[in-house]
């Protein structure tokens, strides 16, 4: 690790000040990848910005439709939430399913969101469930949200407040782990909603993305049966190690199924 | 009293202090002024040093030096050696090329280290090492071991890729009985390349006393008498006399702690130097560029059978990835430790292999859990499956018609071993019962309805722990002794004290060697301590590897209580006075026979440390006995494992839905550490089947460098294993003990894959290369041609 500074804010505001007054200062949310990153040498921002003294920043709140998660919760709280379980219990099971207990006491929608991991698991419930992200300057649709590998919309030093998601009238995550590390080789979150299924795909590609074609033929009629014949090329995706791009374009296809089949 | 001793399933004395905390681990240890190292290791797998300035890192802050190799070569140091020199097919001895401890002029795999920085802070030494000007030119590298052996392929050392050519068994019977074959089954496969992990990464502190001229290391080591040898005798140059070495409490070793390190020679190396302990703690990334990696075999066979069934020959080429540099042991794994064991647990009469082992641009590579065992009867065992496949027999009927009889031990091997005992009629029916072998086809037929692939796969097999004789090792090459030494300390008070040069990191010997002592003397285990792994209480030992501390050292700690026991007779006869032909030791208790006149234990221990009443003229007081013991042979466990898994043909997953293995280890001491013992070693065993990889790229690039792509097994990848006993008795050691350390390893990786290709078996698979992945599996069922499967 080298050297830094060390910022423990109060407010989203100071939060906001700090992080604006040095382009190489970073947020610090749950630290279960920035801290890693530290210890490898592999950043080096002039002051870290933790943001766990904001008490406004984490909690859980259903109502209106949506259950709203602030960007300091804990994948665990979000997991172990019986609000959560009851308005959408696919996030909650998704939530579950991340990493080890360690990571899940530690690591927080909101860093998950902004480190946009193309292997993460929560960027796939944005983009199916159509989350709105909150920030300490905007609302962002997630359909605008997540760029590419690593790279989101948020601005240098913008904060993730909030991530708001419609109730769906179902949903389901289906993940395949990567071996080894038990992060997404591919996950697939499915939503039918009052406006059309979505579908979006985790692991596979640089980032995750929707998959139309799935989402136009559950649309017609969500059942499994639906997917068969409907396949994502293997062009583009992942290879690696554990799963070559033709292995995982099959996985697609195979957990969008499955995840349609748990959602009902 | 009720003693614990042999046979009672006692917790762990060594638990309270690991589970609390309070364990003494290398990196725990930190030595008064101490400054830390950091290694500068090689981004490349080949390559020319150019040039190395190290002029703004020693000027950096909290620098204390940068050391290179050539500072090391002006110091004379040697090279880091070999324990094992095997000989070519024409007596010409291996190539043995030079291991600096830190690189000279090349370096040759990635992780190799080319500089090291000594600073204040490890942090200053990482922001230093970060100045340093270090110019390689890259030269082309060699990763697989088959492209080793090509012409024209780069070479590792100058001497070329082949580290020795080597042969055992008679080529010509083998080819007779070829002829008159039946049938020949053969097979082309891979043992995959293994990283230990132990969960504690290797460290090492050195420490110089100036006024005594002493040194210190403190390492992580199995064998730390075999460190001081090794690098003081031929790395350092220091008598053993002003060299101590202390591996403390060691957090799992698994083999690859055997090995005698470059970082341990260069601590002890560089505290005089710097005047002041080095300190290195390897961080995990290290460990798995630096600490040496298991396996990595190539392998054709074939085994000719008659029309019944009978295995008549059978004729094996192997080669073997020593990495870039020939670690402690590497030569003799995949020789004496792997093609004596290719009779495995049957009557073949013929048995010729071929074994080349070659350098390539990868980490050294030496024992993992097994040694070259593993390997043997990955071989053997799915050769057997694949013979049976082309005779149309039954995979049980085919092996019990070749076992050895029960009745026919000792047994002699067309491979050089004799076994003493076994019964492997009797593990096989063991394993067969505990996972109702008979009711699988209806679990098949089954699983097939939820649209499952349901396989069952076994193995039979029997491996070598123990190795010895010393006087024969060392005829087949071996370079150190193979006995083990036990010194037995009974205090005035009765108790007792326990120093063993075997090195306990995880086998639990506090507990095991414990209950012996509780056994023979009588004596309660509050009673009893054991110390291991420091060269200054104990005279000397060999370490724990090979499954050796129960059948070896064990053993030495049963001659050094039949000397005491002889001594405290003497003692009571005198005191009882009665002939010491006469005193009997029962239960803690010298009785004269048929009298009631006795003497307890502790009264006899009081008396050798007061002699006051005491046949001063013809014995020494004290009661304090040690015994060095060399095996007369090998022992020899063996037994049967039974796996069943299930293969989602949609994603290629293989889950092991149930797993039994009967094993004979020999006499059980401690009934709960043999069952864990198994434990472990079939998760690892099913880890190398399934999940395990270490993966270079071309280029030589470690892609499988972290936890986040090198797969480890989890405990939700295991089912609830089925383990069980089926012994006989080692027949050359008092205690009848075998070893169980390693079988669980041994034994489990060709259950598992003889399961998978049996769950597919629909899909005309002969074989699997382990591990086998979703991906690979998904592959064949897919009906994939750029995947393993044949
Ligand atoms: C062993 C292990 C296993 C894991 N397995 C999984 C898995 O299976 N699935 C999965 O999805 N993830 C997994 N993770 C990742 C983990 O779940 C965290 O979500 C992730 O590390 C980021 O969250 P964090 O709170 O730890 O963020 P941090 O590491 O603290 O920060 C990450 C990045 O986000 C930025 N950031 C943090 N909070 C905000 C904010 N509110 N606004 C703007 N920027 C912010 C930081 O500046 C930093 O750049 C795993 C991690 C580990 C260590």
């Amino acid at each position: 690790m080298y050297d830094f500074a060390y910022h423990k804010p109060a407010t989203v505001a100071d939060a906001v000040k700090l992080l604006a007054a040095d382009g190489d200062a970073k947020a610090l949310a749950g630290g279960q990848t920035l801290i890693p990153t530290l210890k490898q040498r592999l950043a080096k921002p002039s002051a870290v910005v933790d943001l766990s003294a904001i008490k406004d920043l984490a909690g859980i709140a259903v109502a209106g439709g949506k259950v709203t998660i602030g960007a300091m919760t804990r994948h665990g709280d979000v997991a172990a939430s019986a609000d959560v379980k009851k308005a959408l219990p696919a996030l909650a099971a998704l939530a579950d399913g991340i990493g080890d207990p360690q990571v899940r006491n530690r690591g927080t929608i909101g860093g998950s969101i902004a480190n946009n991991d193309p292997a993460a698991d929560y960027p796939a419930a944005c983009l199916a469930l159509g989350a709105t992200i909150k920030t300490n300057s905007r609302e962002i649709p997630a359909d605008a949200f997540f760029l590419g590998m690593f790279e989101t919309a948020l601005k240098p030093g913008e904060i993730i407040l909030s991530v708001s998601f419609p109730i769906p009238e179902k949903a389901a995550y289906a993940k395949f782990g990567q071996p080894a590390s038990r992060y997404a080789l591919v996950g697939v979150m499915v939503a039918k909603t009052a406006s059309g299924a979505r579908v979006a795909v985790t692991g596979a590609a640089a980032a995750v993305f929707r998959w139309s074609e799935a989402e136009a033929a559950l649309s017609k009629s969500w059942n499994a049966a639906s997917l068969d014949g409907v396949k994502v090329s293997p062009d583009g995706l992942n290879s690696d190690i554990h799963a070559a791009a033709d292995y995982r374009a099959h996985l697609v296809g195979v957990m969008a199924k499955r995840a349609v089949t748990a959602a009902g | 009293m009720a003693i614990d001793g042999i046979g009672a399933a006692v917790r762990r004395k060594e638990d309270y202090r690991f589970l609390t905390g309070q364990g003494n681990y290398t990196d725990d240890i930190s030595r008064p002024n101490q400054v830390h190292a950091y290694f500068v290791r090689a981004q490349t797998a080949h390559a020319k040093i150019v040039r190395i300035d190290t002029a703004k890192a020693k000027a950096a802050e909290g620098v204390v030096a940068v050391f290179t190799g050539p500072d090391m070569a002006a110091d004379a140091i040697g090279g880091l050696p070999c324990g094992w020199l095997v000989k070519n097919k024409d007596g010409s001895p291996m190539q043995e090329p030079a291991h600096p401890v830190l690189a000279l002029e090349r370096v040759r795999h990635v992780g190799d280290p080319i500089a090291v920085v000594v600073a204040e802070t490890l942090s200053q030494a990482k922001d230093a090492a970060e100045l340093l000007d270090i110019e390689l030119a890259d030269l082309p590298a060699v990763v697989g071991l088959v492209d080793a052996l090509k012409p024209g392929a780069p070479a590792v050392h100058a001497g070329g890729n082949l580290c020795f050519d080597w042969h055992i068994g008679d080529a010509d019977q083998v080819a007779a009985a070829f002829k008159n074959a039946y049938k020949v089954a053969k097979i082309d496969l891979v043992n995959n390349r293994l990283i230990a992990n132990p969960m504690e990464p290797r460290a090492a502190v050195g420490e110089y006393d100036r006024a005594t001229g002493e040194y210190t290391l403190f390492t992580t080591s199995q064998n730390p008498h075999v460190i001081r040898l090794l690098m003081g005798a031929f790395v350092l140059h220091i008598p053993e006399s002003r060299l101590r070495v202390v591996a403390p409490d060691v957090g799992g070793g698994f083999g690859s702690k055997i090995y005698h390190y470059a970082e341990e020679a260069f601590v002890t190396w560089a505290a005089p130097k710097v005047g002041r302990p080095v300190k290195w703690t390897a961080e995990r990334g290290e460990s798995f560029m630096s600490d040496a990696q298991g396996r990595d075999h190539v392998t054709h066979a074939e085994l000719a059978l008659d029309k019944n069934g009978k295995f008549l020959a059978l004729k094996v080429n192997t080669i073997a990835n020593m990495g870039a540099y020939l670690s402690t042991f590497a030569p003799a794994i995949p020789t004496y430790l792997y093609a004596t064991l290719l009779a495995g647990v049957y009557t073949t009469p013929a048995i010729y292999a071929e074994v080349k082992a070659v350098f390539t641009n990868t980490v050294p590579v030496d024992a993992y859990r097994g040694a070259g065992r593993p390997e043997a009867a990955f071989l053997i065992e799915r050769i057997v499956d694949i013979a049976a496949a082309e005779m149309g027999m039954d995979r049980v009927e085919i092996r019990k018609r070749n076992f050895i009889p029960t009745n026919a031990f000792p047994y002699q091997t067309p491979v050089a071993l004799q076994y003493d005992s076994g019964d492997y009629f009797a593990t096989l029916e063991g394993a067969m019962k505990a996972i109702d072998y008979a009711g699988f086809e209806a679990r098949r037929a089954a699983a097939k309805k939820h649209g499952k692939l349901r396989g069952i796969g076994i193995s039979t097999y029997v491996e070598a722990c123990g190795i010895a004789p010393s006087n024969i090792a060392g005829a087949l090459g071996a370079r150190a002794g193979l006995y083990e030494c036990a010194n037995v300390r009974v205090h005035p008070t009765g108790s007792v004290t326990l120093f063993t040069g075997c090195h306990s990191h995880g086998q639990g010997h506090e507990t095991t060697y414990a209950q012996l002592i509780a056994e023979r003397l009588g004596i309660g285990l509050d009673q009893i301590e054991v110390s291991h792994g420091d060269t200054n209480k104990i005279p000397f030992g060999m370490g724990t590897y090979g499954s050796r501390s129960l059948a070896v050292g064990g053993t030495a700690v049963v001659k050094a209580l039949d000397k005491i026991v002889d001594k405290a007779k003497k003692i009571a006869a005198h005191l009882l006075e009665a002939a010491e032909a006469d005193i009997e030791f029962k239960d803690g208790k010298f009785t004269v026979a048929g009298t009631d006149k006795s003497k307890s234990f502790g009264e006899i221990a009081l008396t050798a440390y007061v002699p006051h009443n005491y046949p001063l003229e013809t014995l020494e007081p004290g009661l304090d006995e040690t015994a060095f013991y060399d095996p007369k042979n090998f022992t020899f466990p063996g037994g049967a494992h039974i796996c069943e898994v299930e293969i989602d043909p949609q994603t290629g997953v293989v889950k092991v839905v149930d797993f039994a293995a009967c094993d004979d280890v020999g006499r059980v001491v401690n009934p709960m550490i043999v069952e864990g013992q198994v434990h472990g070693g079939l998760a690892q065993g099913i880890g190398q089947a399934l999940m395990e990889e270490c993966v270079y790229d071309d280029k030589g690039q470690l892609r499988s460098g972290s936890f986040m792509d090198y797969t480890m097994p989890r405990a939700d990848d295991l089912p609830s294993f089925k383990v069980s006993t089926a012994i006989t008795l080692c027949t050359h050691n008092p205690l009848g003990v075998k070893g169980v350390g390693e079988v669980g390893a041994i034994g489990s990786p060709p259950a598992v894959i003889n399961a998978v290709v049996d769950a597919l078996k629909d899909y005309g698979v002969r074989h699997i290369d382990m591990p086998a992945t979703p991906q690979k599996i998904w592959a064949i069922v897919n009906g994939g041609h750029r995947m393993a499967a044949e």
